[in-house]
């Protein structure tokens, strides 16, 4: 079995690769769209086979293990999903005239590449190798955001393209720390960038220099998390370009960006004489969280309103991934999930919401559970949702996150507890005006597939009433792996 | 170690810190370019001593493409694109000289005390140059911040790649791998960078970033 799977690990990567080299030549949207999808259901397969059968030995440049399979298969999940919205919502920008065939063909291929340059970054067991591909993924979004080429979309490029090239900067420096750190006990070569050997070594290492190493790690990659105050470029990206690339950007790339900061808390908790990695992400998972709360009331753009809420959440994974513990990394894992699925949702529905009404301004957005009932009433269960309104999986997750600080640090417990009340008051007050009401602007009924979106929500759902024992089982496995 | 071997490395990698600095402090963009131009050259000569004393013959190439593309094709392309879109030659700072060059001094200091107290029992010859490569990196991102045209800004963002490839070809026996895809993704970057700028232009006829900080984050 295991030559099966290091076949599934090959396809993975080879997939996208080859669906982007074709696509780059396919003038035809419909048949590009197509492809996009069946490229991604692949992949998709390809991951889910891995967490079926056994997993190939670990590699010197790819490495499979009970961490990062969560994140591939969440992932390419998502982007399958995300690539069946895609197919219905850029064939109604192409009607409008707000693209032309050959940016749908640069934005199909790009498509792919970033789907090929996220899975490298999870699979890979090099930290070199890891840190190229966020980068080819940076690169490749920047490129996405400034597609409509308006702007403002020019504008939320560019501030990107600066804010990313730092970061990624930043954790260059810290990932060339770490190999200076390894090498006088590893010996010096591949081998002190290979990830499974790090992992071993690492008690060994002097610890002053991961200490350094790892906050320019957090830094670096933290500023692809979205963390405050390194956030800036977050609410522009998303509001400024095509909603299937907010949808990856929420429920994909964040969660690859925050994979590397957990990769490396890991590798400093294992060294008894290095600083606790937690406190720091406590620290600014906690701001990111008050910060964006507040945020969220003033908001008049519905995308950039719900880009404000992925930092929100960023910040509360960071927070439960920085308080540790079984439990705490247990609701961390679950409300990424949850986060991925329910976010990418949201903007599935914003998507041809925004297309429907020819507007992303909230105040032009009135009664739409009226005007698009098939639209309306899903974004009401999926701002719901988000908010943390049970039934749903995120309230799961948001309540663990809560009792498990308040049993160990109660004091910390409250500025958590007041964020999640300010956030959830600012959406369901937004919410209240775009979906209830006399309904405004155009009503054309809307012509597009919603079934990612039933889809998605209805695990999130199913999440919230009853988790599967085997998952359980295996979230709390990777939970006590992660300290 | 030879003494004489550190000295010139120390000498190598100290000069690229003072073309960071006389990059602080530049308000023409062509007299920019050329002391980017310099400091490439520069960081082109520190990577091959590097790869003479380590006998590292495969760190020739990251010098050769250091001179190659960063030294010579990528100020010519530069000039070349600031010639053609009539780019206003002036460059204006968000803070004063004065101000600025303070805060490069205080960062300067910032990366000599972090990294040489951190890297008490490196190797001598790694610890220096680590030291030097995270203060061009911090000037570089400086620079960045310290300006509001657009070509400066990817100026200071290459002269901050600059003292990343600094640092790790400090790092003894770091995989090639890393260093050629370094390389390759500043190339990208550039592309990237590069058709920005005319997009930019195409619709605004301006590189001033100033010109788009005028939709302020929402958009009304």
């Amino acid at each position: 079995m295991s030559v099966l799977a290091d076949h599934a690990v090959v396809a993975m990567l080879l997939v996208p690769a080859a669906a982007a080299t074709l696509l780059a030549f396919i003038a035809n949207y419909r048949l590009a769209a197509l492809l996009n999808v069946l490229a991604a259901l692949c992949t998709l397969l390809a991951a889910a086979s891995l967490a079926w059968f056994d997993r190939p030995p670990p590699g010197r440049y790819l490495l499979i293990d009970d961490l990062n399979i969560v994140f591939i298969v969440l992932g390419s999940f998502v982007g399958f999903t995300t690539s069946l919205f895609s197919a219905s919502y850029i064939a109604h920008e192409l009607d409008i005239g707000r693209l032309t065939p050959i940016h749908l063909r640069f934005y199909h291929a790009m498509y792919q590449v970033l789907m090929f340059a996220m899975t490298l970054a999870l699979v890979a067991n090099n930290i070199g190798l890891m840190w190229v591909a966020i980068e080819l993924a940076t690169l490749t979004t920047v490129v996405m955001v400034g597609l409509y080429r308006t702007h403002e979309a020019l504008e939320a490029a560019w501030k990107y393209f600066i804010l990313g090239s730092v970061g990624i900067a930043l954790a260059l420096f810290g990932t060339i720390l770490v190999y200076m750190a390894a090498s006088p006990v590893v010996g010096v070569g591949l081998d002190a960038m290979t990830w499974t050997i790090l992992i071993e070594r690492v008690p060994a290492f002097d610890p002053a220099l991961l200490n350094l190493a790892f906050v320019f790690l957090l830094l670096g990659y933290g500023t692809k998390v979205g963390l405050a105050p390194l956030h800036a470029w977050l609410p522009d990206a998303h509001a400024e370009g095509p909603t299937p690339i907010s949808a990856v950007l929420s429920g994909l790339l964040l969660n690859v960006a925050l994979y590397a900061v957990l990769r490396f808390k890991l590798l400093l908790a294992a060294n008894a004489g290095a600083l606790a990695p937690g406190p720091l992400m406590v620290i600014l998972g906690l701001a990111s969280l008050l910060f964006a709360a507040f945020m969220l009331f003033r908001r008049r753009d519905i995308k950039r309103m719900f880009a404000y809420s992925s930092i929100e959440h960023m910040g509360i994974i960071t927070f439960a991934f920085g308080m540790g513990g079984p439990l705490a990394n247990f609701a961390g894992l679950l409300h990424m999930s949850m986060h991925s699925l329910t976010k990418s949702a949201i903007f599935f529905a914003v998507g041809h919401i925004a297309q429907a009404k020819g507007t992303q301004r909230i105040a032009d957005i009135r009664g739409l559970t009226e005007s698009h009932p098939a639209l309306g009433w899903p974004l009401v269960v999926a701002v719901a949702a988000i908010a943390g309104l049970p039934p749903f999986g995120i309230f799961t997750s948001e309540f663990l996150v809560v009792s498990s600080t308040f049993s160990r640090e109660p004091l910390l417990a409250l500025p958590l507890a007041l964020g999640l009340l300010v956030a959830l008051s600012a959406l369901l007050l937004r919410l209240g005006g775009i979906a209830f009401g006399a309904p405004s602007g155009a009503s054309a009924p809307v012509k597009a597939s919603s079934a990612p979106l039933y889809v998605h929500l209805a695990l999130v759902l199913a999440a919230g009433v009853y988790l599967p024992p085997p998952l359980v089982a295996w979230f709390q496995h990777v939970a006590r792996m992660l300290r | 170690m030879d003494r004489l071997a550190f000295d010139i490395a120390h000498l190598l990698a100290g000069s690229l810190v003072l073309a960071s600095f006389m990059l602080l402090y530049q308000d023409r963009l062509y007299a920019m370019l050329n002391l980017f131009a310099l400091q490439a050259l520069l960081l082109a000569l520190s990577v091959a001593w590097q790869a003479h004393i380590q006998g590292a013959s495969h760190l020739y190439v990251t010098a050769g493409i250091a001179l190659l593309f960063k030294a010579i094709l990528i100020p010519l392309a530069l000039h070349r694109m600031i010639e053609r879109l009539g780019i206003h030659r002036e460059v204006e700072n968000v803070v004063g000289i004065g101000l600025t060059m303070l805060a490069g001094m205080a960062l300067v200091a910032l990366s000599m005390v972090v990294m040489l107290r951190v890297t008490a029992e490196a190797d001598p010859l790694a610890r220096e140059d680590l030291a030097f490569a995270l203060a061009v990196v911090l000037l570089g991102l400086l620079m960045m911040v310290t300006r509001r045209n657009a070509v400066s800004q990817v100026i200071g963002f290459m002269s901050m790649e600059n003292g990343l490839i600094l640092a790790a070809t400090g790092a003894k026996g770091m995989p090639l791998v890393v260093e050629i895809s370094v390389a390759f993704s500043i190339l990208v970057a550039l592309v990237v960078v590069g058709i920005f700028l005319f997009r930019i232009r195409e619709r605004f006829d301006t590189v001033d970033i100033r010109a788009l900080d005028s939709f302020r984050g929402e958009r009304r």
